[in-house]
């Protein structure tokens, strides 16, 4: 065991001292950051301004269509299609001579043609200006129709799952999110520390340091170490992160005006709400309450604890195949890829159930798939998310983490015994059937 | 007689061969043991189950006269692969450590042990240098230090030679008798047969997995004596073969003569008188480790077993 030591400390020092291990760590979430404000600059720098020039032979849809920041609708006469440019538009819609009850086609032509979302739009705006059109038609006053339109908007759903007597607030949105993030992350690092562990077996064995080693430590003590070692290095990884992103928002947020803070925490101490006589809530500060809020809903603890048993039970699960592969690799590389196969597809098909159940938890196929350890580090973590116990029962979680730690027990018994013959064995090609005696033989 | 190590009908078969079958004998302390044998004959299976990387399917290693036990003896052996190897990026300094930790030592006594060998051979300045800097000799000078440095009781050295300059094959070599004379024993495996004549006081040979001779280099050398002598003569002068001894090789006027059965020197040596030859030198000529290793294996084919089935 003081030997095991020996070797986790030196998988995890060499790794962790390693600049590549501090680039990987730091820039890493800086890339994300990085990544989400681009694409946030791009959707708002992006938006282009329309100036659309309206053929209406009908006439009403002139009071019903509404301009936005984006579009400007403009109802010019002496204006075709073949002059539109010139006068300064950016398209032309062409509305048909309505009919009751008819389905017809509108034109719409344009220098540089429209992005989907805006074409969406300004089809949403004209299907409105119809429909009020027909409300008023049926003697609906333009004051009342607007009244109603206000009045319509109101309404916001509000989820809650039922715990016996109490009820809490439930966000499908949150985690829906969360599962996503959780069940990527974990398929991720199951990749990246997967491949790591393979490839220092792999060096070990190929550098011919493996049989000095194994005059020293028994063959699973080598291959412990080294799966420990590297799982240290990847927990030390989230733990970073974690402690990055909590100071990062927190000085994010000592970027904040006092009087936006203040609001936000008035709205915090009030659930919501401003208290009576005081100002109404800014926008910005009652979305960073509601944000703060929806964050609030879901239950941490409850998955922060099971990502660290899925991550690290998942990964022992793993990696103890990716080292048994990696013991047999000779020479080349690219034996590897072919061995590697049979554990890649189960992580790709997982991934791919994860996305699954990220929308629908409960369905027999995201049951089983969070039983099998597998697919369970990935799967349990997308419904974990919704809630325990109102998604996934205690008893679903417990024999899920039973069945992991099972699995991980009987995949590193497995791969200890393909790994001690593994390592020492040069110049034969490995098969999987190979593989497979190996593991099975007597002794 | 102090045997440190003996073997007792040790077997390992694989599923393609037998590797080592029904081999014993006994290596006594202090000595320096010679392991021979030809390519695939069985050496590295032998000395993995001495180092207890692999069980023998069937026999007894005695480790000073008890069962030998991987986990705990492991650490009075030091065993020198011949396929030699370190983390390329390591530091030197480092890689010693770590190697010598496992083997059971502390950090600090490590330490010291390792100060005073990179001393002793001049590589106090390798600690920071990684090594995939260093040439094949220097890794292998690191890779004999590390070797013995847990001052084991039985070091293991496959191949140590291979790849080392003159200088530092007499450094290493020079080494191994001080340590032979401090009291570990040495069991050194090798093809070089004019290493372990000049080495060894001990050799076993094995070939096809079988032991096939034991016995002290003095001791084989006679026995392999094939009534060789080297005779030189006063220039001008010859002989030639007759009913006494026939002449394998003669140059100018040194002969190789091998004495015919049933003569003895004396009979060579009244020849050369009575033909009235001045005779300037006679010596025996023993065979060389090299030839009888030879004479052997030699058609054994001893290489082509690895493809063979039993």
């Amino acid at each position: 065991m003081n030997k095991t030591w020996l070797i986790i400390q030196r998988e995890y020092l060499s790794r962790v001292k390693n600049k590549r291990f501090l680039i990987l760590t730091f820039l890493t979430p800086l890339l994300i950051v990085g990544l989400i404000a681009a694409s946030i600059y791009f959707s708002v720098s992006g938006v282009e301004y329309r100036k659309i020039a309206v053929i209406d032979p009908n006439g009403f849809v002139k009071t019903s269509l509404k301009n936005t920041n984006q579009i400007n609708f403009s109802f010019p006469a002496n204006v075709d299609t073949s002059n539109y440019i010139q006068k300064g538009y950016t398209d032309i819609l062409i509305l048909p001579q309505f009919e009751k009850g008819k389905k017809s086609d509108y034109i719409l032509r344009s220098q540089k043609s429209m992005g989907l979302m805006l074409q969406e739009s300004i089809s949403d705006r004209i299907n409105s200006a119809i429909e009020d059109q027909m409300l008023q038609d049926a003697g609906i006053q333009q004051n009342v129709l607007d009244s109603i339109h206000k009045a319509s908007q109101v309404a916001e759903l509000k989820a809650y799952e039922d715990k016996g007597s109490s009820s809490k607030e439930s966000n499908a949105g949150l985690a829906m999110g969360i599962g996503y993030a959780s069940g990527l992350l974990i398929y991720m690092t199951m990749f990246i520390y997967g491949a790591m562990v393979m490839r220092g077996v792999m060096e070990e064995k190929t550098n011919r340091i493996a049989e000095v080693i194994i005059s020293s430590v028994k063959p699973f003590e080598l291959m412990m170490g080294k799966i420990i070692g590297i799982g240290a290095v990847g927990l030390t990884q989230f733990l970073l992160w974690i402690i990055l992103i909590i100071s990062l928002t927190s000085a994010a947020a000592g970027f904040l005006p006092s009087d936006l803070q203040s609001q936000v925490e008035t709205l915090q101490q009030n659930n919501g709400t401003m208290a009576g006589g005081m100002m109404q809530a800014s926008e910005s500060a009652q979305r960073i309450y509601d944000f703060q809020h929806t964050i609030s809903t879901a239950n941490w603890p409850l998955i922060i604890f099971c990502f660290i048993f899925y991550f690290i039970g998942g990964y022992l699960f793993y990696a103890a195949l990716f080292a048994a592969v990696g013991s047999t690799v000779n020479e080349d590389p690219q034996d590897a890829q072919s061995l590697m196969f049979p554990i890649t597809m189960p992580l790709i098909f997982s991934y791919i159930i994860t996305n699954m159940v990220t929308q629908n938890p409960n369905t027999p196929i995201a049951f089983w798939a969070s039983m099998i350890p597998f697919s369970s580090p990935m799967v349990m973590m997308a419904r974990v998310a919704y809630g325990v116990p109102s998604a996934v029962t205690y008893w679903e979680l417990a024999l899920s983490m039973l069945c992991l730690v099972a699995g991980f027990i009987f995949t590193t018994w497995l791969s200890g015994r393909i790994y001690r013959t593994g390592i020492l064995l040069y110049g034969k090609k490995v098969t999987w059937k190979i593989m497979f005696k190996w593991a099975f033989k007597k002794a | 007689m102090d045997a440190l190590l003996s073997l007792q009908n040790l077997k390992k078969y694989y599923a393609t061969q037998k590797a080592v079958d029904d081999i014993s004998f006994d290596i006594q302390r202090g000595s320096i043991f010679g392991l021979l044998g030809p390519n695939g004959a069985g050496k590295t299976t032998l000395l993995r189950m001495i180092t207890g990387i692999f069980y023998p399917d069937s026999g007894n290693i005695l480790l000073e006269g008890t069962t030998f036990n991987p986990m705990l003896d492991i650490e009075k052996i030091g065993y020198m692969p011949e396929e030699r190897g370190m983390y390329k990026k390591m530091k030197i300094g480092e890689q010693a450590l770590y190697l010598a930790q496992l083997k059971g030592m502390s950090k600090a006594e490590a330490t010291e042990k390792i100060k005073y060998w990179f001393k002793k051979f001049e590589m106090e300045s390798w600690w920071n240098k990684k090594v995939e800097d260093l040439s094949k000799g220097m890794s292998q000078k690191l890779q004999f230090v590390i070797t013995v440095l847990h001052e084991p009781k039985l070091i293991i050295l496959d191949e140590p030679f291979s790849g080392l300059d003159p200088l530092n094959a007499n450094l290493i070599k020079d080494e191994i008798y001080a340590l032979a004379k401090k009291g570990s024993t040495i069991i050194f495996s090798t093809h070089r047969m004019e290493q372990v004549e000049e080495i060894c006081d001990h050799i076993v040979l094995v070939n096809l997995g079988k032991k096939i001779l034991d016995g002290s280099v003095a001791d084989i050398k006679q026995q392999f004596k094939e009534n060789n002598f080297s005779i030189e003569i006063k220039a001008g002068s010859s002989i030639s073969s007759n009913a006494i001894f026939t002449i394998i090789n003669d140059t100018d006027a040194k002969y190789l003569i091998k004495i015919n059965e049933g003569y003895t020197v004396n009979n060579v040596l009244q020849h050369i008188i009575e033909q009235k030859i001045e005779l300037i030198g006679f010596n025996e000529v023993l065979p060389s480790l090299n030839e009888i290793f030879i004479k052997l294996v030699e058609g054994t084919h001893a290489g082509a077993r690895a493809f063979q089935n039993i």
